[in-house]
Parts: structure tokens; C-alpha cells; sequence
């Protein structure tokens, strides 16, 4: 069965089996791999973080030799960010941008269809990349050269696996771009665009700023591994600081990427559970606005020990600090709309106030961090780590969860169940901060990060987050059986299956046909 | 209809492949135009002695302590400075020496890369003489004496008082 | 329909009592001596950081506690299944600027004190002492450049023996933090610490002066600090660095004066034949 369709033809027959899949140019299908490649990718990352506190559960060496052990966190952290983070947000994009503007599909269905494909090359080729000669890249996930110009092969798979991903997002972020600017529903302006809507097309707009710049830096590594180029090598006159400049200018909107279509998703679902409209919702547009572009002139403050000059250390300690205002703003403005609504808590509202109350508290420790005195004592050790993990765990996948739950009736046509939903929640609310909480303590008593060992004293908390890790784990694991189960069998989804939902989708049947809004809605 | 698409295709096509070559060729010429771009701002101008001004005044109200550094990287090579710091006034013009010696039996060369701290110090910092100019061939043993002249502008900021000079000896590979 | 399932009770006394455990255990960990918070600050610098870290904890706590007051009354409150039915403002310019202000000034509150350690923190002139850290994979080496014990150079690396790292032997109470030469420096004293690297970035991390710097193969960046107390003082590198980046402690030994000088004496007599490090290569 390889019979390419024609896709402005016959609209009701598509290929069955696997050929569906390949050669699919369908928003829901294409949306569903992501979100499938997303998880493989989250288990595989789980994985080796599994690996990373198994180590860490006791002083000493036990399971990894350190070398393996720098894989194994430099293989998580890339493969979190862009295999499962970044993928599960787009796959989100893909399946509601469309249903929530009122569009028949992606401005461009073909290229989301490559855009998708390239993914499973690029995983394969991290996870491959354990078993060639040398091993994989082990300079941690922001491979700082000179380091990263000393590895073997694994190095130049990871850069490859670099570019296709990077190519892949930025196909991703000009479809998504082109689907808002140019398929919204009769009446639609850009104003009364759901937040969603609105976080993604900022997120595109940054991506497509920044992912050639990541481009950029590490095709500069791969010529000075292979072509005699010294951007970074002192020798040559280069300088590996720039290395450093360079890649941040990439990595800290690549932050903001990975939270601002959370805030969308908390945007969508706090509204709707409290059965009121969301609280300044042009402020919300502006302080994301204002978030995207301060998070283009903070760069350095990541880099506050490299000895950068006075003048530029306060800069970026000015810039960074003034980032916590629109961000405030944002959680002051969810609060209000959770005041004098007449609120239910269902799973994603769950998902939604846990995202609020941990990414807080991840926004606080971000705020310490910005103080330079402070940072230079905590950069680079278990605090920087918990400060992260506050807001891409407990921030970003929160909010993918909330999101998985709040559409998933709208996707399958049938719900979940909600006991083991809830339980999901909570399991992974407890083990998440018994796991990362202890952390801010192990940095500030000044446990370094990406030791694969560690001094005695550091040894009764890193039990206690590992065992808070496991614990998460598995949870994940749970949330798995939690989805299939509801594929295979849930009870029967309503078209609104939540009161409060106001936006296009849920106007929609579900599970929501094949094709849908042929004929635009008409928005007043 | 379908011809329609297809021209307007293939002139999409055509504009493509032109910006494509305009691109790669685009690549090539960024090497000529960095090297006139430093030229003409006096950036990364490692290996020129700097041009000063004859009428530099020398400010004998302050006094600034430099400390020397070596370094060596990857070269079986000595490398110090024969004064570990100096003391002189912005404006002064000041002669320093450094001593390599190569200890093994092969004929290797090298190449001295300067760093400052603090680092704006770099900009003020003017060299008439520097063996970091060229690169440096040792032969077996030898081992040789070699000056640094330099004057530091009295325009560096006043609340500046000790300096560090550092060269680091990287290795070059042969036949460079 | 399924809203109903998490019971009001449930919700708060889960929230309330994860909230109350993140600040205990916060509140325990604030004592000065807790393994748990900052090593005891050793220097100026190490103080104010503290200082400004304690502000601003407490800043945090403060705004925690009126945001999360304010959302967990109203997940109490305002709840269908309680009949609250929903009203409908949806803005409120005024509120807006209010909460928009309010944090710019806290910030610039916390920026302050901060600015000021900053500028401080790069004030590396007139110098006691100069000594030079050398990140090596996997070791440090120390010269002394200028100041009392000029020319003092050696390499400081893990004593802690394998046995321990496989589990074969007891650890040691230092263990890991343990090195066979330790940078002595004399109680009191500017010492000027300029990191530079031989291969890879490496960074100089000893938390009880707050002095962190990256090192850097081919430049050298400087900090510095002034140990209030003799003792012993242990950190690590920071910089990811290859395989042993966790086995390359740093350890700093304060002593007074008259020690130090004998300290000085003892190694000059002892090393009068040691090359310069700057000769080893790789």
C-alpha cells in the first residue's frame, strides 16, 4: 500500500497501516508522532537520569565509570531538551493550532511532514552514538570546547543529531508561524487568539531567531574538530569563550522555548476550571512579548564566572533580574483568575495550580541566581540544577501533562481515568520536589554538578533525592498505562467535556474527525 | 491550471538556486571581508606593533605594579619572566624580558599568545616589541632571551593599579 | 462530573502541608553550621553573599506566602462544589500597573547591595600575594608569583586513595576533598588568585571565601579574597572537565603569619630544585 495521496482530493481515504503514517500530511497524525516520539524520547531520557541517581545514591563508584557516567548526563540533558520538551510542545502545536484558530491543517502540510521525520534520525543517532568507538559525547549539554573538541566520533554524531533537530524546529516554528498569520477563522484577530495560540507564535518567532545561531556554533566546533579552525582554540588566536557567548545567545531563549507554550497551556486550562475568562489577557500577551525579547539580552548571566567585566556582569544581572517582572505578572495574573471563579480540579487543573506553585518557586531560585554575588557562589553546582529542574520538570512537563489530560478526550473521544490521573499527579508532585528539593541544599553546602562522586556529607541528601527520582520514574511509567488504557477503552467523551472550555475545539465532536473546519467558523 | 503551477514552480525553483549560490559564494567572501573589517577597526591585531603617539606625557602622580606571567601548553619548552613584576608610570615606555629554552632534542616551534587582566588592560596597552609578534623556532637546547617594549597609555581608567601580563606558549604544527 | 473527585480537604491540607515542609526544612537549613546552607562565610565577600542570599530568601518567603495565600483561599473558597458561582471582571488596569511596580522595586531593592559586591568582587588590586591556579585534566598546580613566597610552585592533586572511590576501603572523612599539597596562604592577607588552564575549562571554587573563576587555557582571569580565620578550607573544580572532574579538590590552608613564613622557608628548602611548571607540558 504506497499509494501517495492526492491531499486536495479525496479527502476520506488515506493509506492504512504504516504507509498512514509516513506519508501522512495530516495536523492530528503528524501531532500524534510528535507526541509519541516525544514520550519514547522522555523514557530514554528517564532513563538515563535513572542511571545518573542510581550512581549518585551512594558515595563512591558503583554502576558508571565517570566517563560513562558525563554521557550519561550529557546524553540526558540533550535528549530531554530536544527530543522530549521541545517535540512534545510542537506535537501540542500541531494538534491544537489548527482546531483552536479554526484552520483546516498546517499552512504547510508536507514540510510538517518532513519536519516530523527528521526527529527519529536525530534520536537515533544520540542513542546510537553510546556505541561507537569512544563513546558518546560526554561534555555535558552545553559542550563547552576545549572539552568537546577532545571527544571521539559520539561528539560528531551529537552535532549532526545537533542540525537535524535544529532544521526539524525551525520547519516546525515557519509552519506554525504561517498557520496563525495566515489560516485564523474569519473574525479571529490576532487579539482574540487563544493564549496558546499566542505563547506558540511568539515561540516560533524566537526559534527561528536562535536554532541557526545553535547552527552556527556547533558547525564552528566541527571545523575546528576536523578542519583546522580555531574559533575556540586560544592556539589560533580564537577564544573558547566565544564559544560560550554563542551558545547561550542560542540557550537562553532556548529556555524561554521550552516555558512560554507552557504558560500558554496553564493560560487555557486555569480559565476554563474556574469557569471565568482569563485575567488580563493583553497583559499576558505583553509580558510574553516582553519575556521573549529580554530573553534575547541575558544570555551571560550563565556565564558569570568566566570573568567578564564589571560593566557586563551588572548588565546581565539587571536584564535577568527585570525578567521576574513580566513573569510575575503572569502568575499574579493567573491568581486573579482563579479569584471568585467557581473552580473544579480536574487532572489538568491539578497539573495547572502544581505548575504555578513549583514553577515559583523555580522562578525564585532563578531570581537568586540573577544576583552575581550569589551565582558566582551556586553556578555550576546541585542549586543551578534544582533551579532548573523547578522549571523545565515541574514547569514544562507539568504543563505538558496538564495539556496531554486537559485535550486528550478531544483527541481519543473518550476520557481517562480520573482516579489513576489524579494519582499521576499527585505521585509525581510528591517524588518530583523529594526529589529536587533536597538539591538547593547540596549546591549551597557546595556539591559541584556532573560529578559521578561525591564527599560524605553530601550523602544523606542525595539518597533522598535519588529515591524521590525513582520514584518519579516510575510514575511516568504509570502515566503510560494511564493513556492507553484511555485509548483502548475509556468511557465515552462528551464534545465538551469541560464546562468551562470556550475555545473552537470543543465545539468540535470527539474525537475530533480527520478533517475538521473545512468551512472556517465564523468568529463575532 | 496545472502548467500555471508548474511555471510558477519552476520559477520558484530558479530563484532558489540562485540565492542558494549568492549563499555559498556569500561564504567565501566573508574571509576577505573579515580580514578588511579588522583592518580597518584594528581588531585582533595580535601580530603588528602598535603605532603611539610621540608626544605620549608620562603621569608621574600614579603608578601602576605589573605582574609577569608565563605559561607553556603542550611544548617541552621553559618559559618565565626574568622579573617576576615591575612598577612603572602610565606613559613610560618599559623594556621587560622572557626567557624560553627548549629542552628537548627536536627543533620545535611556537607561538605566544597574550592575555591581560584585567582585560581592557589590552586596550591601553601599547607594544612596540614583542617576541609574540612571530612565531618563535628553538632548536635543540637553545635557549634565548627575548624582549617585550611596550608603554601603557596614561588613559587607562585611575582606579587601576596592578596589572597581569600573561603569554602562553601554544605548539605549532610543523611546516607552519 | 469529575471535579467533585479531589476532595477540598484533600487539595488544601496536601498543598498547605508540601508548602510548610519546603520552608521547614528551609528554616533548619538556615542555621549558620547546618551542612545543609552555605559553609560559614570565610571573608568579606563570602559575607555579603550570604547576607544578600539570606535577603533574599526571606524576600521570597514573603511573596510566596501573599501570592500563595491569596490562590489557596481562593481554591478554597471559590469552588463550585462549595456554589460559588463565578463572577466576570476580566482586567483591572490599575491592579496591573500596582503589581507591575511593586516588583520592579523589590528588585532594585535586592540589586542594590548586589552591585556593590559585584564591584567589589573585581577589585583584585594591590595584591599581598599573587599565586597562580593552573587547571590541569586532572589536577591543580599552584605558583606563587609575587608577594611573600614568589616562586613557591607545586602540583596539588586528590590524595584520597582508589580503594576508598571502589568502595573497597572505609572512606576517610575527607574523602574526595583531600589533596597531597595544599595552597597555604597567611591569615589576613589580599591574596590575588589568577586561573588560567592547560587543556580544558576547569574552574578555582572555594565556597567559604564566595570566590568561584573559571580557568581558561591560554588567558588569565583573576579574583580574589581575604581568609578572616586559620584553618582549612575545601572546594572543587566546577567547570566540567573529562573524565576526573570530580577528583581535582582544591585545598586552601590559612595560617598566621609567623607560621606561613616558616611554611615559605620550609618549601623553598625543600624544592630548590623544582622546575618551573610552566615547563610541563602534556
Amino acid at each position: 500500500m504506497a499509494v501517495v495521496q492526492d491531499v486536495h482530493g479525496h479527502h476520506d481515504h488515506h493509506p492504512s497501516g504504516i504507509m498512514r503514517w509516513v506519508t501522512t500530511t495530516n495536523h492530528k497524525d503528524i501531532g500524534t508522532m510528535y507526541l509519541w516520539f516525544s514520550f519514547a524520547m522522555f523514557l530514554v531520557g528517564g532513563f538515563l537520569a535513572m542511571g545518573i541517581r542510581a550512581e549518585l545514591f551512594m558515595p563512591g563508584i558503583q554502576i558508571l565509570e565517570p566517563e560513562l557516567f558525563n554521557s550519561f548526563t550529557t546524553l540526558h540533558g540533550l535528549i530531554m531538551v530536544f527530543g522530549a520538551i521541545m517535540p512534545a510542545f510542537v506535537g501540542l502545536a500541531n494538534w491544537q493550532v489548527p482546531l483552536m484558530i479554526g484552520a483546516p491543517d498546517m499552512a504547510f502540510a508536507r514540510m510538517n511532514n518532513w519536519s516530523f521525520w527528521l526527529l527519529p534520525v536525530a534520536g537515533m543517532l544520540l542513542v546510537s552514538s553510546f556505541f561507537v568507538p569512544g563513546g558518546a559525547a560526554a561534555g555535558g549539554w552545553t559542550f563547552y570546547p576545549p572539552l568537546s573538541a577532545q571527544g571521539g566520533m559520539g561528539v560528531d554524531m551529537m552535532i549532526f543529531a545537533v542540525h537535524i533537530l535544529g532544521a526539524s524546529s525551525i520547519m516546525g516554528a515557519i509552519n506554525i508561524i504561517t498557520t496563525i498569520l495566515n489560516m485564523r477563522a474569519p473574525g479571529m484577530t490576532l487579539m482574540k487568539m487563544p493564549m496558546f495560540v499566542w505563547t506558540w507564535l511568539i515561540t516560533a518567532y524566537l526559534l527561528v531567531l536562535v536554532m541557526p545561531v545553535l547552527a552556527g556554533t556547533v558547525t564552528m566546533l566541527l571545523t575546528d574538530r576536523h578542519f583546522g579552525t580555531s574559533f575556540f582554540n586560544a592556539a589560533g588566536g580564537g577564544d573558547p569563550v566565544l564559544f560560550q557567548h554563542i551558545f547561550w545567545f542560542f540557550g537562553h531563549p532556548e529556555v524561554y522555548i521550552m516555558i512560554l507554550p507552557a504558560f500558554g497551556i496553564v493560560s487555557e486550562i486555569i480559565p476554563t476550571f474556574s469557569r471565568k475568562p482569563l485575567f488580563g489577557y493583553s497583559s499576558m500577551v505583553y509580558a510574553t512579548a516582553s519575556i521573549a525579547i529580554l530573553s534575547c539580552i541575558v544570555w551571560a548571566h550563565h556565564m558569570f564566572t568566566v570573568g567578564m567585566p564589571t560593566v557586563g556582569q551588572l548588565f546581565f544581572m539587571y536584564a535577568t533580574m527585570l525578567i521576574a517582572v513580566p513573569t510575575g505578572v503572569k502568575v499574579f495574573n493567573w491568581t486573579a483568575t482563579m479569584w471568585r471563579g467557581s473552580m473544579t480540579f480536574e487532572t489538568p487543573m491539578l497539573f495547572a495550580i502544581g505548575f504555578i506553585f513549583l514553577f515559583v518557586i523555580g522562578g525564585f531560585s532563578g531570581v537568586i541566581c540573577a544576583i552575581v554575588p550569589i551565582d558566582i557562589q551556586v553556578q555550576d553546582t546541585y542549586y543551578v540544577i534544582a533551579h532548573f529542574h523547578y522549571v523545565l520538570v515541574s514547569g514544562a512537563l507539568f504543563a505538558i501533562f496538564g495539556a496531554v489530560y486537559y485535550w486528550l478526550p478531544k483527541w481519543c473521544g473518550r476520557m481517562y481515568d480520573v482516579k489513576l490521573a489524579n494519582m499521576h499527579f499527585w505521585l509525581s508532585m510528591i517524588f518530583f520536589n523529594v526529589a529536587f528539593f533536597v538539591q538547593h541544599f547540596l549546591g549551597l553546602a557546595g556539591m559541584p554538578r556532573r560529578i559521578p562522586d561525591y564527599s560524605l556529607q553530601f550523602a544523606d541528601f542525595n539518597m533522598i533525592s535519588s529515591i524521590g527520582a525513582f520514584g518519579f520514574g516510575l510514575t511516568q511509567l504509570f502515566f503510560l498505562y494511564i493513556v492507553i488504557k484511555c485509548i483502548r477503552g475509556g468511557e465515552k467523551a462528551a464534545d465538551r467535556p469541560w464546562e468551562g472550555g470556550n475555545t473552537l475545539e470543543w465545539t468540535l465532536p470527539s474525537p475530533a474527525p480527520y478533517h475538521t473546519f473545512e468551512t472556517p467558523p465564523v468568529i463575532k | 491550471m496545472t502548467q500555471g503551477v508548474t511555471k510558477i514552480n519552476l520559477e520558484m525553483l530558479k530563484k532558489l538556486l540562485i540565492f542558494s549560490v549568492i549563499m555559498f559564494g556569500f561564504g567565501y567572501a566573508l574571509v576577505p571581508m573579515y580580514e578588511k573589517f579588522c583592518e580597518v577597526t584594528g581588531i585582533n591585531n595580535l601580530l603588528q606593533p602598535d603605532v603611539v603617539d610621540k608626544n605620549i606625557k608620562v603621569d608621574m602622580t600614579r603608578t601602576i605594579a605589573i605582574e609577569l606571567d608565563a605559561n607553556v601548553r603542550g611544548l617541552p619548552w621553559q618559559f618565565k619572566p626574568l622579573q617576576s613584576n615591575v612598577k612603572i608610570h602610565p606613559g613610560e615606555s618599559l623594556e621587560v624580558m622572557y626567557e624560553i629554552s627548549n629542552v628537548s632534542d627536536q627543533e620545535i616551534s611556537g607561538q605566544a599568545i597574550p592575555s591581560y587582566s584585567p582585560r581592557f588592560l589590552e586596550k591601553y596597552m601599547k607594544k612596540f616589541e614583542c617576541f609574540c609578534f612571530t612565531k618563535q623556532v628553538l632548536k635543540p637546547g637553545e635557549t634565548r632571551q627575548m624582549p617585550v617594549k611596550f608603554v601603557i597609555d596614561p588613559q587607562i581608567p585611575v582606579d587601576v593599579n596592578t596589572v597581569t601580563i600573561s603569554y602562553t606558549f601554544f605548539a605549532l604544527q610543523p611546516g607552519k | 462530573m469529575w471535579g467533585e473527585y479531589m476532595s477540598s480537604k484533600s487539595v488544601m491540607t496536601l498543598l498547605g502541608s508540601a508548602t510548610l515542609a519546603l520552608y521547614s526544612s528551609m528554616a533548619f537549613s538556615l542555621d549558620e553550621t547546618s551542612k545543609y546552607f552555605h559553609p560559614q562565610p570565610q571573608s568579606v565577600i563570602a559575607q555579603e553573599t550570604y547576607d544578600q542570599h539570606i535577603l533574599a530568601l526571606w524576600i521570597c518567603l514573603a511573596i510566596f506566602i501573599v501570592v500563595f495565600g491569596v490562590m489557596f483561599y481562593s481554591i478554597l473558597k471559590h469552588r463550585k462544589s462549595t456554589g460559588y458561582k463565578a463572577a466576570n471582571f476580566h482586567h483591572s488596569t490599575v491592579v496591573e500597573i500596582i503589581w507591575t511596580a511593586i516588583p520592579l522595586l523589590i528588585l532594585i531593592a535586592m540589586a542594590f547591595p548586589a552591585t556593590k559586591t559585584v564591584v567589589a568582587m573585581k577589585d583584585t588590586s594591590e595584591p599581598d600575594i599573587t599565586i597562580k591556579a593552573t587547571g590541569y585534566q586532572w589536577m591543580w598546580g599552584y605558583d606563587y608569583l609575587q608577594g611573600e613566597g614568589e616562586g613557591i610552585s607545586f602540583f596539588s592533586k586528590l590524595s584520597t586513595p582508589v580503594a576508598q572511590v571502589k568502595g573497597t576501603e572505609a572512606k576517610g572523612e575527607n574523602y574526595l576533598l583531600e589533596v597531597d599539597n595544599n595552597v597555604v596562604v597567611p591569615v589576613g592577607k589580599k591574596i590575588r588568585v589568577i586561573t588560567t588552564a592547560n587543556d580544558v575549562l576547569h574552574a578555582w571554587w572555594v565556597p567559604a571565601f564566595g570566590v568561584k573563576q573559571d580557568a581558561i587555557p591560554g588567558f588569565i582571569r583573576d579574583t580574589w579574597f581575604t581568609a578572616n580565620k586559620p584553618g582549612v578550607y575545601r572546594g572543587q573544580c566546577v567547570e566540567l572537565c573529562g573524565k576526573d572532574h570530580g577528583y581535582m579538590p582544591i585545598v586552601v590552608e590559612v595560617m598566621e603569619a609567623d607560621k606561613y613564613t616558616q611554611w615559605v622557608a620550609d618549601k623553598k628548602k625543600a624544592s630548590a630544585a623544582v622546575v618551573n611548571t610552566a615547563a610541563v607540558g602534556n
